[in-house]
């Protein structure tokens, strides 16, 4: 292959490990390092629902441009898993790069004449080097990761500091490691002579100095410590169960008194119902509360999430969307549990969701999920998914909270002491729907009120009468309509005379974003709304107006938001166009672009 | 609870001053003779008699006419009416969020022995400060009458059909379960009722109460092992029980030896009278014995079954601060700008 030019910063390395042979570390330092270089990198870990054994593979692309999202294919495919390796090096993208243990792998099955090969003698190096097995298998991760540091020039020195960081209170650990990286390295070096265009290189120091590398389900935790958050029920899932797990570390280390009170409470219920029970036990008492789940428990709340809602009580509930069911692809993501909460509860029901999609944004709304949920007295949903949860994102840093907890209409026992009455499920007609609430233990002859489902009056008693279910409901109602007020506003990007828009929402965005540069490119001006929460705000339908067609850019199969569009934007169907494509993997921008061209006619 | 509690003094009011009215609800819908009345009647009138503030109390319940109740007693007092068999956790979270409240579940045995084992049970293992009254009838009262888990094999539905599934016996289970106070009482038995409230009411933890609470519409013939009749044909005392309060003159006198005090957390006394037997209720081995001879001879033994006094209820466990947590604001919960820049610093 002729020496090309230089291509710096600008391709993806796809790494195919298997899981529980400790490769994350490895790919997770590769990806720190490149951080810390200045560089603009986006991490995907591609995992089986499976503990020890079966094939991952983590991608990591690097882009001048600053694009996120990822692509399908990588430029450097390293391939360390047995039995993937056929599979994969034939899948391998024309002109790549493969570099493969040639201890387990046979130099036969590399025939490709457009592949650049460097066979690595990972298993032998690892052996001869090491003797405890387990530490063999461990090292054989960062001995290959020494071996990309050399060959595509990952600074060295950067490399071996994320290394000390990540152990910094286990120094045996950080010196094997550096040993295994220097044998990469040192083999590179002596027995490979690099043909391929790719590197890494050092960019300016100030480009990633504000910012962090952090998943959304760590963002989202912090958000609710941040959002004062006292009370979590929750069962294990995966996307969402590092979601509560970081609430219990940051809980130990931000919520304990000096007295070793715990201003907070956690518990591993038995199941959902149990787990959004005690959450909407909490939030009736006036704690902060939040349970977080993905879509099989969702469907299991939704029974307890329509007592809320009749009943309303605040609550706030985290769902990291996967693919379902339990037995669907539980480490795959998608985003399709958006009909289901947009009405779950049985009757009518309807439910405010907020859409983060960045780490950033998780923090932000999940603190402000709080205030919401108290302020509209029903339950908030905080809507992320895999992609977002459990990829380490980089993220801009996070701004510290200023303002004060919005409480909502809580009446103590002073204020009881200057009414007359308390009407629990009144509301004056200045109140957007919103009535005043009680909290249980408080010490007033007014105060106590009867909460059930949706058959009481204005004054919480117990009715079944036509008028007062309907007064009820159509109050219900405005509360909900109104709600945008105090939700967070769309995001509205490109130009106001683009005449194509496109709407997404959550984590999309990487993918959006970068598909409008390559149709904008090719001579399509499109704007782009993102709504960050649902009932959508007045933009929404003046955005949609504007146009003369929309692109609504599904991670799901239905179209699940442009049906949310549809049913809740009277007229706006003729305009909106539908891509809805999802196969468990993170969106392409390169697949957007071809199928925005298309569905838009352009 | 506070300790400084006084005897009642007059017959019209209570040691805080309030009346037996002050402790009623609204009128009851139930069908009259229900047992699940009584059982209110009791609830108020242990609540009254301890002189507990209604403010400090959360009824909470799930689905069903014993569900129902909570709204006929307790006016001033907050109450939740959840989903069916979802009590147990909705009342965990109360417990949670605010330590001062009384916490008092009401629940029947289809709420709690079918669709809401699973609850019963794990509140059970999480040991919730709250009073847990299952009011059982071996039957649904509210849908009309279908067999409940607790039904015994071979008793009879209202059109005379038996029940071929066999009975779950719920303080068995209960002390399983790894709940520290296990009682059962009887609707018709109000003295033993009242006694075993009032020390659920003073119990640091989940305190079980299964009370036998006939349904005199659908299970009250003689094929049913629930009714009335029955009930009171075949209730097995395993004492004569007095509560006494911490500090309150003991009016009731026994003769030595013929009685077992059981010391509750706060100083209070469970005073058990030796009936046929010297039941010791903190030997979970001959409860369990108890309970399953009564099982097997249709037999319902009534009275404080298991008392396990080491009992750390939840909101200790988990180390929770006295004060309600909704009185924390931004400056208590948020933590500070330097601990932000510092969480930062750790994810450059
Ligand atoms: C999810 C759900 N399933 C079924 C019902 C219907 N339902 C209402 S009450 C009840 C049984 C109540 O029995 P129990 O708890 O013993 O109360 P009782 O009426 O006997 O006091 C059932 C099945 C319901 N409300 N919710
Ligand atoms: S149906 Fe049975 S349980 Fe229900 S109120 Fe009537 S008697 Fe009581
Ligand atoms: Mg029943």
């Amino acid at each position: 292959m002729s020496q090309k030019q230089k291509i710096i910063n600008n391709f993806s390395v796809r790494i195919a490990t298997a899981n529980g042979t400790g490769s994350q570390s490895a790919n997770n330092t590769l990806f720190k390092a490149l951080f810390r270089m200045g560089v603009c990198a986006s991490a995907k870990n591609l995992f089986p629902s499976n503990i020890k054994g079966l094939p991952t593979w983590y991608q990591i692309r690097t882009s001048q441009k600053g694009y996120t999202a990822m692509n399908r294919g990588a430029e450097v495919n390293v391939l360390v898993n047995k039995d993937t390796y056929k599979k994969d090096y034939e899948e391998s993208k024309e002109n790549s790069v493969v570099i493969y243990d040639s201890n387990i792998m046979s130099e036969s099955d590399f025939h490709r004449d457009d592949i650049t090969h460097y066979p690595l003698p990972l298993t032998k190096l690892a052996s001869t080097h090491f003797e405890k097995p387990r530490l063999r298998v461990l090292l054989k991760n960062i001995i290959y990761l020494g071996a990309i540091c050399e060959l595509f020039k990952l600074d060295q020195e950067v490399t071996e500091q994320v290394i000390k960081d990540s152990f910094s209170h286990k120094p045996k650990v950080v010196e094997s490691n550096l040993s295994a990286l220097r044998i990469g390295v040192d083999y590179v070096k002596q027995n490979i002579i690099k043909k391929d265009p790719y590197y890494y290189e050092k960019e300016n120091d100030s480009k990633n100095k504000n910012k962090i590398v952090i998943e959304g389900n760590a963002a989202c935790a912090l958000g609710s410590v941040y959002g004062g958050c006292t009370v979590v029920g929750w069962y294990p899932i995966t996307p969402s169960s590092s979601l509560a797990e970081s609430f219990i570390s940051y809980c130990e280390k931000y919520r304990v008194s000096q007295d070793g009170e715990h201003r907070y409470a956690i518990v591993q219920a038995e199941d959902e119902m149990a787990s959004l029970g005690i959450v909407v036990g909490a939030g009736w008492a006036g704690a902060r509360a939040m349970t977080a789940t993905s879509g099989p428990g969702i469907a299991l709340m939704t029974e307890i999430t329509g007592l809320a809602y009749y009943a309303e009580v605040p609550v706030v509930i985290f769902d990291v969307q996967r693919v379902g069911p339990s037995t669907g692809l539980p480490t795959r993501t998608q985003q399709s549990d958006l009909t289901m909460i947009a009405n779950l509860g049985h009757g009518d029901t309807k439910q405010i969701m907020l859409f983060p999609k960045c780490p950033k944004e998780c923090f932000e709304l999940s603190a402000q999920a709080f205030d919401i949920a108290e302020e509209l007295q029903t339950p908030v949903f905080v809507i992320s998914d895999l992609d977002l949860g459990m990829n380490q994102w980089p993220s801009d840093d996070f701004d510290y909270p200023l303002h004060p907890y919005n409480r909502g209409k809580v009446l103590r026992k002073e204020d009881l002491a200057e009414m007359d009455t308390f009407r629990r499920y009144f509301s004056g007609d200045e109140s957007h729907g919103i009535p005043s609430r009680t909290l249980p233990g408080t010490d007033h002859p007014l105060a106590s009120y009867f909460t059930r489902g949706s058959g009481h009056d204005e004054d919480a008693r117990y009715t079944e009468d036509p008028d007062a279910y309907r007064r009820n409901m159509m109050r219900l109602l405005k509360k909900f309509q109104e709600a945008y007020r105090v939700l967070p506003k769309p995001v509205i990007e490109g130009n106001k005379k683009a005449k194509i828009g496109i709407i997404g929402v959550g984590s999309t965005y990487d993918a959006i974003r970068e598909a409008r540069d390559y149709l904008s490119e090719a001579g399509i001006k499109t704007k782009y709304l993102r709504p960050k929460s649902f009932p959508f705000h007045p933009e929404v339908k003046e955005f949609i107006d504007s146009c003369d067609k929309v692109l609504v850019v599904d991670l799901n199969r239905d179209a699940q938001l442009k049906e949310l569009i549809q049913v809740n934007i009277p007229n706006s169907e003729p305009k909106l166009r539908s891509f809805a494509y999802s196969d468990g993997m993170p969106l392409s921008a390169l697949y957007l672009t071809r199928k925005a061209k298309e569905l838009l006619n352009v | 609870m506070s300790n400084t509690a006084q005897p009642v003094k007059t017959e019209e009011t209570n040691r805080i001053g309030l009346t037996k009215k002050d402790y009623k609800g609204l009128p009851s819908t139930m069908c009259p003779g229900c047992g699940h009345n009584s059982i209110s009647e009791g609830i108020l009138t242990a609540f009254y008699e301890l002189g507990v503030s209604p403010y400090q109390v959360a009824k909470m319940s799930g689905i069903g006419c014993s569900s129902k109740t909570p709204a006929y007693f307790l006016h001033s007092s907050h109450g939740f009416n959840a989903v069916h068999g979802r009590m147990p956790s909705v009342a965990t979270g109360a417990a949670l969020a605010n330590r001062n409240l009384i916490v008092l579940g009401v629940s029947g045995d289809g709420d709690s022995a079918s669709i809401g084992i699973g609850q019963m049970i794990h509140s059970m293992r999480r040991n919730t400060k709250m009073i847990y009254i299952v009011e059982n009838n071996g039957t649904y009262g509210l849908t009309k009458g279908q067999f409940s888990a607790t039904a015994d094999v071979g008793s009879t539905d209202h059109y005379g059909l038996p029940n071929d599934q066999s009975a779950l016996d719920l303080p068995m289970l209960a002390i399983i379960s790894g709940c520290k106070f296990v009682a059962r009482g009887f609707s018709g038995d109000r003295k033993q009722m009242l006694a075993l409230l009032k020390a659920a009411i003073h119990h640091d933890g989940l305190a079980f109460l299964d009370i036998m609470s006939p349904c005199v519409t659908f299970n009250d013939h003689p094929g049913s092992t629930k009714s009335y009749e029955y009930v009171k044909a075949h209730d097995e005392k395993l004492h004569e029980i007095d509560f006494i309060e911490e500090k309150t003159e003991i009016n009731v006198e026994f003769e030595e030896g013929t009685y077992r005090d059981v010391s509750l957390h706060d100083g209070s006394i469970m005073r058990l009278k030796k009936l046929d037997r010297d039941y010791d209720p903190s030997s979970k081995l001959q409860a369990l014995g108890v309970l399953q001879e009564a099982f097997d001879k249709k037999e319902v033994v009534t009275g404080l079954i298991y008392y396990d006094k080491n009992s750390v209820d939840q909101a200790e466990a988990l180390k929770l601060p006295q004060v309600p947590l909704h009185e924390y604001g931004a400056k208590e919960l948020r933590p500070s700008k330097e601990a932000l820049t510092e969480f930062l610093k750790s994810f450059k």
